[in-house]
């Protein structure tokens, strides 16, 4: 854990670079497509007085100058499965969007749903040496935390002090300088598989960038598509991804919980093409094109030509009615939803005040997604869209880039992570001094 | 398990084109957006070739040699046309023997080019000459080169321990002339830095117009101060400081009581409060007779 606390810790300082410099990449590596978005930082938020929108999630610092999407290759899960398709992929995004915004960029923000991401909570105490609370106080009392046994080959992804408690109050947001005995600390630590952390650190110093921070897509989609009062009453975000499903739980600004299901849109997709015989592409187009989950008596009535180019005349003249598409359809959504739902049980959802969930990414454009949602997950139930971002084109401002738009917002404007703060370490040359002082005084 | 290298494709099937770039096109498109990588092509490279190829012409001695001689003879061949051919000299404003000074600093040999005049420099050695105040020179369309001279006019005689030279109003040397006769309309000064305070000396004089006849000339003192000399040796030795209002207040006791024509040698106001008349020999004695006072006198 310590090696990789030392090299978040060093993808901090690189972001503070990339921040000087004022340019970096955003890197949304999912299963269907490869997002890169370059930013621009122009200093200080020069629009707040202006347009009186507040600082609200550091949005108005940073300027999207360069957007690029391709279509992703070798990753499925959210994980790097042929790791120089990956890279190519890399490449093209990231060539594009460099070429749109005609600069270099050094530095990269990623984020990818898969590794299995699992979720602890983590407490911690200390008891105050002054009583007043320093930032070594809330460094110690992020250290006192008991780290449990997260298994082998997994690693730290994120560790956000979620709630600081200091004697019997809790819900303090920033403890530093208020007066106490004992302070008290909430963490919320996520691990993933090191292997595919591995694998995609590698891959990105492969496409020549310098990672400069690296993020879960449940959180980034998390932060871009809840609006500030879901996040600070309480909500869930399902970002319905192409190989995976990311799901994130939000109260008091804070993630508290993330996991994803190993199920997406690549599987209706593979369904639709096992149901109907089609290649996958064409089951990709007829998704997109007349997909949908729930059917109406209009549906048996519209009739889908399956094109294809088998060369045999009666396979490839086929047709089906769109009630049959949405027959294949909604069983694998209805799965994912369920799978959802008991994840979302499991990390006990039902005890949180609001019960508010938000489904975004590219799967959440399913027409009637949301009245099968509510009828699955419960009735509150709403389809997010990211955050406005400045200069963000108007072709990446769908659900699919919740998480690209959130990475934009997690890199302008990142949360304290555990290892943003310095354990002081013990003060020794002070007490010696001191007790060299002493031993003169008593023998001079 | 597929083979891991690419099927080779045949001849003349569609090649479906990778959309990813190259690692190499990648590296290159991220240099070629490098800021001092691009300015460095832009103009380093440029500047380059073009000091490469101008050094490596020029390093050899035989081809600068006759790059220079085909660039003299170019353009020897446009200053030798008869176009720029000046073929004589016009000097206006000159005395005729100020004119042959002139021609003969000048010194130029015609006819030659106007691009070979250097007619900046010409003009500075004319105006080296005393008696010119002012030289233009020009090239005239024609082929004429015109010398405009405005020359000094004199207005003193110096006469200095050597010689007599003129003097303008200003002080400045305009010529030498060999006897006073010679400019006799010119009033005369005499003594060691005269000529710096000739402008002094021209008001004094022109104060001193009801003296006109009788006036010698003016002397400057220890570079200091005038002395007014009239003829039958008689002096007026005028103060340092405001002499004109000194000679004035003179003139004035001339006029009244005819001061000037009687037996003085010399009228002293240098000190201002107290005037002091030198009376000649002869004329002392007469006063003191005529006041009763007999003095022993000795021929000594």
């Amino acid at each position: 854990m310590t090696d990789l606390c030392q090299s978040q810790r060093a993808m901090r300082h690189i972001r503070k670079a990339a921040m000087q410099r004022g340019v970096m990449a955003i890197l949304d590596i999912g299963s269907a497509k490869i997002a890169c978005l370059i930013l621009r930082f122009d200093g200080p938020e020069r629009l707040r007085e202006v347009d009186g929108v507040g600082p609200m999630a550091g949005q108005s610092s940073f300027r999207v100058i360069g957007a690029h999407i391709t279509r992703s290759r070798g990753v499925h899960f959210g994980e790097i499965a042929v790791m120089n398709e990956t890279e190519r992929a890399i490449r093209t995004a990231v060539q594009a969007a460099q070429k749109m915004a005609n600069v270099r960029v050094d530095h990269a923000i990623a984020c990818f749903s898969g590794a299995e991401p699992r979720s602890y909570g983590l407490a911690g105490e200390w008891d105050l040496q002054d009583s007043v609370v320093t930032e070594p106080d809330v460094a110690r009392v992020l250290a006192a935390c008991d780290v449990p046994d997260i298994g082998e080959g997994r690693e730290v992804l994120h560790a956000q002090p979620v709630n600081f408690a200091l004697d019997h109050r809790s819900g303090l947001g920033d403890p530093r300088g208020q007066i106490g005995n004992r302070l008290a600390c909430d963490m919320h630590l996520l691990s993933v598989d090191a292997a595919v952390v591995q694998n995609l650190l590698y891959c990105i110093k492969r496409c020549d960038l310098e990672l400069a921070g690296i993020a879960s897509s449940a959180y980034a989609s998390g932060i871009s598509s809840l609006v500030e009062d879901e996040q600070e009453l309480g909500a869930a975000c399902v970002d319905l991804g192409g190989g995976s499903t990311g799901l994130s739980i939000f109260i008091k600004k804070h993630m508290i919980f993330a996991d994803a299901v190993r199920m997406g849109g690549d599987h209706v997709t593979s369904d639709i093409a096992k149901g109907l015989q089609v290649p996958l592409t064409t089951a990709e187009r007829i998704k997109t094109k007349h997909g949908g989950v729930l059917a109406t008596g209009m549906d048996d009535r519209e009739m889908i030509e399956i094109g294809c180019d088998s060369g045999d005349w009666d396979k490839d003249r086929r047709s089906v009615s769109r009630t049959e598409l949405i027959g294949i359809m909604r069983p694998r959504v209805e799965e994912i939803l369920e799978e959802v739902r008991d994840r979302l049980e499991a990390a006990g959802f039902d005890h949180l005040p609001s019960q508010q969930i938000v489904l975004t990414g590219g799967g959440s454009q399913i027409p009637g997604l949301d009245g099968l949602a509510a009828r699955i997950l419960g009735q509150r139930v709403r389809l997010g869209r990211p955050l406005r971002v400045q200069g963000l084109p108007q072709a990446v401002t769908g659900p699919a880039f919740s998480s690209a738009v959130g990475l934009c917002l997690f890199a302008a404007h990142p949360q304290d992570e555990w290892w943003d703060f310095d354990i002081p370490a013990e003060r020794y040359p002070a007490r010696s001094l001191k007790r060299a002082l002493k031993w003169f005084r008593d023998n001079w | 398990m597929q083979p891991l290298t690419a099927p080779r494709r045949a001849a003349g099937s569609v090649r479906h084109r990778d959309p990813a770039p190259s690692k190499a096109a990648y590296r290159l498109q991220r240099l070629w957006l490098t800021p001092l990588f691009r300015a460095l092509l832009r103009t380093g490279v440029p500047a380059f070739i073009v000091t490469f190829a101008v050094g490596s012409y020029l390093g050899d001695s035989d081809r600068r040699l006759a790059l220079a001689t085909s660039l003299a003879d170019m353009r020897a061949s446009v200053a030798q046309r008869p176009e720029f051919l000046v073929r004589m000299m016009a000097i206006d404003g000159a005395s005729p023997a100020l004119a042959d000074a002139i021609r003969a600093v000048a010194a130029v040999a015609l006819p030659q080019s106007s691009f070979d005049l250097d007619l900046a420099m010409m003009r500075a050695r004319i105006v080296t000459l005393d008696a010119v105040a002012e030289a233009e020179v020009r090239v005239n369309p024609g082929g004429v080169l015109h010398v405009d001279i405005t020359e000094r006019v004199p207005a003193l005689v110096w006469r200095t321990p050597g010689a007599l030279e003129l003097l303008d109003a200003s002080g400045k040397r305009v010529a030498r002339v060999l006897a006073r006769a010679d400019r006799a309309d010119l009033p005369l000064i005499a003594g060691d830095g005269a000529d710096q305070m000739a402008p002094e000396a021209l008001r004094l004089l022109a104060a001193a117009q009801p003296l006109l006849p009788r006036l010698r000339g003016l002397v400057r003192i220890g570079a200091r101060r005038w002395d007014l000399v009239l003829d039958r040796d008689q002096r007026i030795l005028l103060p340092p400081e405001n002499p004109v209002r000194a000679l004035e207040r003179i003139i004035a006791l001339d006029q009244a009581q005819d001061l000037l024509a009687r037996d003085i040698v010399a009228i002293d106001l240098r000190n201002q409060a107290r005037p002091v008349l030198r009376l000649a020999p002869d004329a002392l004695r007469a006063l003191r007779r005529a006041g009763g006072i007999q003095t022993v006198e000795n021929t000594l």
